[in-house]
């Protein structure tokens, strides 16, 4: 099947003006709204005619599992896309609210025997219906443009916020909002979030990590995406992968200010700002200098590997996109490909279980690799996971936009893991760490297997210093 | 590339624009009605619902749906028949939309009764080998409910891990272990069904031996929603059997593959599969599954035996032998139940693994006596080659069912008429070679003009007659099968 996509000469123009981040459009192009895009009009026909309708993917869909009603299945939802590619169906704001129950979770794409892009189809659609503001309200468009074009479009800004987000918690000033009731002033979705916003670190990865660090011996030499949300929040995953490089003899290269990969926005139906924040990302790393650019993240990694969709029509980022896509490895992926030093010692046992991030197994294929890291780690007994590559509900921001079938997932998942007996779930996305750790409470403690894998390292260290 | 468009090949007309003889728009006394019977959460008249229920698992077969109705009991399924008797409206029934011959596809004008919600098991007597359960029960989740009694249910369709048992009796399904355990029929021992009337009967009991008057349950199964509509089945379970060995065989001729299959059978060894794939169905396969199938042979045969331990145990090593003094270029054995499970599963999946090939997949179904096997396959490479097309062929082997698909593209008019060329002549090497235009897929849309072809003029009026005499207003999946003429 092809995967070339047809982009509007428009759309290539629009995307050219849009290189220097700025949101004033130049005087030679006409203002945004008048131009044409025409995201699923442009695809190419093939992709939405690639589904044969089977029904193979029914039974992998947490939202036809919810429903039974074909419109909330892989291939309900593609044959409205070919409806509207067919010019039977407008893009309505029925078609919108479909686009966006689904998760994106890529299960389909698993048991599509036929080969469907589905996420090329997701992200086409979701952008049609950005571009169509058919699901426009202030209130949408406002929470819109502060994440997608403000906060997760500029790292400082990013930054900022963390840090107002840390000074928030870590100064009790949280608990006192709390018990001051002013949080009813805010609309009842985000004000049952509140408490869930997940505690953002003191350092930052830039802080943790620095520019470059050198191993005793080096083999590779390896660039680290430190990513967005896991920068703020789980900062300390990022110190562990770029330990666990080290003690494998790579050489790590980590550019300051990263920001955010684009995968949020091209999630939700922006893929212009996505393409502004892949061709940043790409000019911070020399790509010719690395054997490999590591990410820790699945969400980001599935993204990550596919800049070349996104850029493909840019003449002047179409090379280094397809270099960078042949380099992004998930970190386990990097590991198991170079096989790592599998740490010594013995430790205490414990039962892990592993849930397997969706844009991991489904958006990457990567399924063994986590788990081989997992029992390389002594001490550490894996017990398999019932369903465990269902989504967790997490889905992106899922959790926020679509609280009610998030909320369902969560708590399937709790269970699922609830009766493997393990007191230590490992993920390998800061979307589902955050969902399962939620929705676990006291129960059992999420952990990155990066993470348990430095852990080891470290205690095969402090076993070596105290003989 | 040049993004390619076409329209649909049937129900061109755009949604929502279609006209219907009946008003289904809310508020209209129909929906309301509807509404009423089946609450209005379940009533669907909105392009963007009635769109994905324009078509089952068929290629190239669409038809708008102008109302969907998803009841929750039979009661509520005998309340639509009783309003759409009342009415004079069509009624097309549905589960999970896989059928491959275009039978649950919507008809004009007509309700879609989809009945994916009455899927309660609701027994199963171990004492008497039996599981009472709903029609909307998926077919896997029957045979899921058995295991933990150490029983089995063994029709296993290629989509049954969504297909609905109700779907199945319908359409009277196969699958990979026809050889040894029969289809869907044989399993069947009591239907609920709803008549066109929308009088509720009961056919059939738990009696192994039960001769009471006619047996008006076979009449229904495989009836494909043209007499009535299955609501409760009755199932027969067997024992599960304690032990299975998986082999792959690979051949550099289809010949050799064939002479394989013929000597375990007449060694008197049955085993509950006998399948093969085609080098080109081989290579898609593996593209999706990667299971390790040899790529490289002309034909490839999965083998698999089950029962007692020690039998399973020889009538593998025979069948290994039998491959071997046919030339096979290799045999292996499945390493454990898992890869066996993998294998098996890789196989149901091959007619959509194909779809990688070209846009469309054309799925074909004939059956031959088992000794006629190797003609009709060598029969079907004749008329690829004559008719410049590209056929990939699997299929049940032991069972003397092939699928041969046609990787085309609906949109290329030229090559699709070549295409309906071939399936005719297909058809008609399969009628001379004393076999049947479907084994398993039923005639549904997409083989009703050739059923002509293999009934004699007595019969084929004799299906008409039985049809007029349950459904006198042609209202149940009118068009399907065959066309009732002036029956109204």
């Amino acid at each position: 099947m092809s995967t070339t996509k047809k982009i509007s000469e428009d759309q290539r123009e629009f995307d050219d003006n849009r290189g220097d981040d700025s949101r004033r459009p130049s005087p030679a192009a006409p203002p945004i709204a008048v131009r044409p895009l025409r995201h699923m009009a442009d695809l190419d026909y093939s992709v939405v005619q690639q589904c044969m309708h089977c029904g193979m993917c029914l039974p992998s869909c947490p939202t036809y599992l919810e429903t039974r009603q074909e419109r909330n299945s892989p291939r309900g939802r593609i044959a409205l896309m070919r409806a509207i590619a067919d010019g039977n169906l407008e893009v309505t704001k029925e078609f919108g609210e479909e686009m966006y129950y689904c998760l994106g979770c890529l299960a389909c794409t698993t048991a599509c025997p036929a080969g469907v892009d589905y996420p090329k189809l997701f992200e086409h659609a979701r952008a049609e219906i950005e571009h169509q503001g058919v699901l426009f309200t202030p209130e949408r468009a406002f929470w819109r443009w502060l994440t997608l074009r403000q906060i997760f479009a500029k790292p400082w800004m990013l930054h900022a916020v963390g840090r107002m987000l840390y000074f928030y918690q870590a100064s009790g000033l949280c608990s006192l909002v709390r018990k001051s009731g002013v949080l009813r002033l805010i609309p009842a979705n985000l004000r049952n979030l509140e408490p869930s916003t997940p505690i953002v670190r003191c350092h930052f990865s830039a802080e943790l990590i620095a520019e470059v660090e050198k191993p005793a011996n080096t083999g590779h030499r390896v660039g680290m995406l430190t990513g967005c949300v896991q920068d703020l929040i789980f900062s300390e995953v990022n110190r562990d992968t770029v330990e666990v490089l080290l003690a494998n003899g790579c050489e790590v290269v980590t550019p300051r200010q990263q920001g955010c990969c684009g995968s949020l926005h091209a999630h939700n139906g922006d893929l212009e700002q996505a393409a502004v924040q892949a061709r940043r990302l790409i000019d911070q790393f020399e790509i010719d200098s690395l054997d490999a650019i590591i990410t820790n993240a699945a969400g980001c990694g599935s993204h990550l590997k596919h800049f070349s969709h996104l850029l493909g029509h840019d003449s002047d980022y179409r090379e280094k996109a397809a270099k960078w896509d042949g380099k992004v490895r998930d970190i386990s992926e990097w590991l198991v490909s170079t096989d790592f030093r599998k740490p010594a010692g013995d430790a205490a046992a414990q039962k892990v279980t592993y849930h397997e991030a969706c844009h991991l197994c489904h958006g990457q294929g990567i399924s063994r690799q986590p788990r081989e890291i997992l029992k390389a780690v002594p001490g550490l007994e894996l017990v398999e996971l019932e369903n465990a590559s269902h989504c967790c509900g997490s889905a992106g921001v899922y959790n926020i936009t679509q609280p009610e079938q998030a909320a369902k997932l969560q708590q399937e998942k709790v269970a699922c893991i609830q009766r493997t007996g393990a007191s230590l779930v490992a993920t390998a996305n800061p979307g589902c760490h955050l969902q399962i750790q939620n929705g676990l409470g006291e129960a059992a403690v999420v952990k990155h297997p990066v993470t348990l894998l430095a852990e080891a390292y470290r205690a095969e260290k402090a076993g070596e210093a105290t003989p | 590339m040049k993004p390619r468009r076409c329209g649909y090949i049937r129900g061109s007309i755009a949604y929502g624009m279609k006209d219907s003889p009946t008003n289904f728009s809310p508020g209209s006394p129909v929906a309301l009605r509807l509404a009423e019977i089946v609450g209005e959460s379940n009533v669907f008249t909105c392009p963007e619902d009635l769109i994905p229920y324009g078509f089952d698992g068929t290629a190239a077969l669409k038809e708008s749906a102008v109302c969907v109705v998803l009841p929750r009991s039979t009661e509520a399924v005998a309340g639509v028949i009783r309003l759409a008797a009342a009415e004079k409206i069509p009624v097309v029934t549905r589960g999970s939309g896989t059928g491959l011959s275009g039978g649950s596809v919507p008809v004009e004008g007509g309700i879609v009764l989809c009945l994916v919600h009455l899927n309660r098991i609701l027994e199963v007597d171990p004492a008497n080998l039996t599981m009472l359960c709903e029609c909307g029960v998926i077919t896997k989740a029957v045979d899921d409910a058995a295991t933990p009694h150490g029983l089995f249910y063994p029709p296993d369709p290629g989509s049954m891990k969504i297909s609905t048992i109700g779907g199945n009796v319908a359409n009277n399904s196969g699958g990979l272990r026809g050889l040894k355990y029969g289809v869907t029929r044989d399993y069947v021992m009591g239907i609920e069904v709803v008549l066109p009337s929308g009088e509720v009967a009961w056919l059939g009991s738990k009696c192994v031996k039960d001769v009471a008057g006619y047996s008006m349950k076979d009449l229904f199964v495989g009836s494909e929603g043209t007499l009535g509509v299955i609501t409760k089945v009755l199932l027969k379970l067997v024992p599960r059997p304690k032990a299975r060995r998986t082999l792959l065989a690979s051949f550099d001729t289809m010949e050799a593959a064939a002479r394989t299959v013929s000597q375990i059978i007449e060694k008197q060894i049955i085993p509950c599969t006998l399948e093969f794939l085609d080098r080109k169905t081989c290579a898609s396969v593996e593209a999706y599954a990667k299971v390790g199938l040899p790529t490289g042979a002309a034909a490839v045969v999965l083998m698999e035996t089950d029962g007692h331990p020690a039998v399973v145990g020889e009538e593998a090593a025979a069948m290994a032998d039998i491959a071997r003094e046919n030339g096979a270029i290799s045999v292996e054995q499945a390493a454990d139940e898992a890869h066996a499970t993998r294998l098996a599963t890789a196989r149901r999946s091959a007619f959509s693994a194909l779809a990688r090939i070209r846009p469309t997949t054309i799925l074909e179904d004939v059956t031959v006596p088992r000794s006629r096997l190797v003609e009709i396959v060598s029969y079907v490479e004749e008329v690829a080659a004559r008719h410049r097309l590209d056929i990939a062929t699997f299929g049940h082997f032991g069972d003397g069912n092939v699928h041969p698909t046609i990787l085309t593209d609906e949109t290329d008019h030229e090559e699709m008429e070549r295409v309906e060329l071939a399936l005719s002549e297909i058809v008609d090497k399969t009628i001379a070679l004393g076999g049947t235009i479907t084994g398993e897929h039923g005639v549904g849309l997409a083989k009703k003009a050739f059923l002509p072809r293999q009934f004699d003029e007595a019969s084929y009026a004799l299906l008409k007659q039985v049809k007029r005499a349950i459904d006198p207003h042609g209202l149940l999946n009118p068009g399907k099968i065959f066309d009732l003429g002036t029956a109204h």
